[in-house]
């Protein structure tokens, strides 16, 4: 009898995880236009959430049909007609693959890495790459906690270093509780941006790549991205409140240390894009990506619904 | 019907069969074992890239979760011995653990109710230790003590064994549906539940029903062998490195991937798994507080070895004398302390001891995680 129950008890919480399982995902449709997706100016480059591919719609009009290519990637960014697709290559560990991709979305190499894709950036001129992935279970404490690998390729140089948590930082102790992630490349492909987190804080850093050095900036700082004009850093900043993605986007004048809060209230948990010198874009999780003004007036607007990882094509 | 034949009729010491209780609590533990390792291999990932919320954000309550369940285990040990209902209370334990699982799902973006679900969580596996330890000693033939633990705590590893790799490839197959890893875990949890009800049985009218107090179950400590094996077991406690801090000095030793840190628990759980009923069963016939001391030795032997082999045999070394260091503890200990505390507060007496050592190897992790992060070893 109790054997039966027991029996009877697998089939049904079986079944129920299985029918859980398989429930047919909320089916979304967005409107597609027949076309090559190619990394020529004027367009905007995302990854389409539908079909997790990276597709394009032109900045004219981005709520329009869009272009979706074969390309799949978590994590896609384009400058200077060069493209870097953070795709996932996970085997039964997690692991994911940089992709660099020609204009026209061809691969041209791959480089692959440990962890779960998350930042990927070019410089201006497409020499420098970057990509952050998170890697679980390397705490001291306890298994689970997590930790990011950041790695800079220099396409030029072919110096790679595949995680720069080596970095020296001016005033700082060599700890072993480093992570850095989200770099932002200046034109001259040697300095970048980055978040530094330590002893439980963040730090805006301003690194050399080829010194491997850094020096902090300012405290409270996370997934800095450099304006086209280079006087400005959007990023955002951890703010009270309870509940995930507890952070307001800030933007900070490099050259007064001022920075202004911008109209986006909504937490962003993204390294965020510059349209131009007056519009960021970034994306929100089920909500597609949306676009705001830099100057912290104005209202934040949709751009393009179920899309996430915007970049644009530049000049 | 909870008339407790095991004990009257009991097991023959040795190399007989194993308590029907002993192995219907290893079902219970094989199975929420999974439940609980399918959650705590994929949380990360969910919490980070699911919900967004910083990597950083939860390492921090570690250590208040650590002292919540050490206040449950005391009080739900007294519990368990004032109404005599270690089934009852054991059950609780694996029932709120249970529910939690459902609780991840409910809790959605919010940290407040995800640090709420993930405290019940604990607090559950804070109150069904004891009880459950207390239910296998006193189920068992007192001869025989060292196996029984043995049986059961292979079949807990085995759990622990497949949880991981059922929501890996849970995530495998279905990309980024964490809720399913929920929902299924969750079926486990329930089902562990469910053999508990069914098939556990309860000692609660053998035992003679006494007064039982808090201030009597601290009195424990005033018998001679039971203070020294609290103490000895609570010191060595706080000279171990937590599990963690090893994978880490063998990666850093290996220069292996991080992404593989992951898998080396696998190494330690499946020796522990084959040694755990051959050494219970030696701790039985050479001494088990012999046994529990050697595994200490086998400890030590790992920490040489991770100061001075290298290669392939300081990997299988280190894992090899870390899981036998591990059967030669962990059930053994309840084997020793078990007959050590009269029946009726069997479960305070255990939950005393598994409160200390929890305490002692806490405030070990902080100080060795402190030393690990202020100093770039």
């Amino acid at each position: 009898m109790r054997v039966l129950i027991v029996v009877l008890a697998v089939i049904a919480l079986g079944a129920g995880a299985t029918a859980y399982a398989l429930r047919a995902p909320d089916s979304v449709s967005v409107a597609v236009e027949a076309g090559p997706v190619e990394l020529v100016s004027g367009r905007l480059v995302f990854v389409d959430e539908v079909s997790g591919r990276v597709a394009s719609v032109p900045l004219s009009s981005p709520g329009g049909p869009r272009r979706v290519s074969s390309l799949s990637c978590k994590r896609f960014y384009t400058a200077a007609g060069k493209g870097l697709c953070l795709a996932d290559a996970s085997g039964p560990l997690p692991g994911s693959a940089a992709v660099f991709v020609d204009r026209s979305l061809a691969e041209r190499r791959r480089v692959e890495v440990s962890g779960v894709p998350n930042r990927a950036k070019l410089s201006a001129d497409g020499r420098m790459a970057s990509w952050t992935t998170f890697v679980t279970g390397d705490s001291y404490a306890q298994a689970g906690t997590f930790s990011t690998r950041t790695a800079i390729l220099d396409t030029e140089t072919e110096v790679y270093a595949s995680n720069i948590e080596g970095t020296r930082v001016e005033g700082m102790k060599l700890a072993n509780d480093r992570n850095f992630w989200g770099v932002t490349f200046t034109p001259d492909d040697r300095t970048y941006y980055a978040t530094l987190s330590t002893a439980g804080k963040t730090y805006l850093i301003q690194g050399d790549a080829a010194e491997e050095s850094a020096k902090a900036l300012r405290e409270n700082a996370e997934c800095p991205s450099l304006s086209p004009d280079g006087r400005r850093v959007a990023f955002k900043k951890r703010v009270p409140g309870d509940g995930a993605r507890p952070w307001r986007q800030h933007v900070l004048d490099l050259t007064t240390m001022v920075e202004t809060p911008l109209a986006e209230t909504r937490g962003i948990d993204d390294q965020v894009v510059w349209l131009d010198n007056d519009t960021i874009a970034y994306g929100l999780p089920g909500e597609g990506i949306w676009a705001v003004q830099a100057n912290g007036e104005g209202a934040p607007r949709q751009l393009v619904p179920h899309a996430s990882s915007p970049s644009v094509v530049v000049g | 019907m909870y008339i407790a034949t095991a004990r009257q009729a009991p097991a023959a010491g040795g190399t007989g069969r194993i308590a029907g209780n002993v192995l219907a609590l290893g079902a219970v533990s094989l199975l929420t074992d999974v439940s609980s390792e399918m959650v705590t291999a994929v949380l990360p990932l969910y919490l980070v890239l699911g919900l967004g919320f910083s990597p950083l954000q939860f390492g921090v309550l570690d250590g208040i979760y650590t002292g919540v369940t050490a206040l449950v285990r005391v009080v739900g040990g007294h519990a368990a011995d004032r109404w005599q209902r270690r089934k009852f209370v054991a059950g609780l334990g694996y029932g709120i653990s249970a529910l939690g699982k459902l609780g991840l799902l409910a809790a959605g973006t919010s940290a407040t109710a995800m640090g709420l679900v993930l405290a019940g969580d604990r607090t559950g596996k804070g109150l069904r230790t004891a009880p459950r330890d207390a239910l296998i000693t006193l189920s068992s033939e007192p001869s025989a003590l060292g196996r029984a633990f043995g049986v059961h705590r292979a079949m807990d590893t085995v759990g622990a064994f497949l949880g991981p790799l059922a929501a890996f490839c849970l995530l495998w197959t279905l990309p980024a549906r964490y809720d399913v890893v929920f929902v299924v875990s969750f079926c486990f949890a329930a089902l562990g539940f469910l053999v508990l009800v069914l098939f556990v049985r309860d000692h609660r009218d053998v035992l003679p029903r006494v007064a039982v107090s808090l201030r009597a179950a601290f009195g424990l400590l005033r018998s001679r062998p039971f203070r020294r094996v609290c103490l000895v077991a609570c010191g060595l406690g706080f000279l171990t490195l937590g599990d963690g801090f090893v994978y880490l000095l063998l990666q850093k030793k290996l220069d292996v991937e991080l992404a593989y840190v992951a898998l080396l628990p696998l190494g330690t759980a499946g020796v522990y798994l084959l040694a755990a009923v051959p050494l219970g069963s030696l701790a039985d016939r050479v001494g088990r507080w012999r046994i529990f001391l050697a595994g200490h030795v086998a400890l030590f032997g790992a920490y040489l070895l991770l100061a001075g082999a290298s290669g392939i045999s300081l990997l299988v070394g280190v894992l090899v004398l870390h899981g036998v260091f591990y059967a030669c503890t962990d059930g053994v200990l309840m084997a020793v302390a078990g007959p050590l505390v009269p029946d009726e507060l069997r479960t305070s007496g255990l939950a005393l001891l598994q409160t200390g050592q929890v305490l002692a190897r806490a405030a070990s992790s902080v100080l060795f995680g402190a030393l690990w992060t202020w100093f770039a070893w």
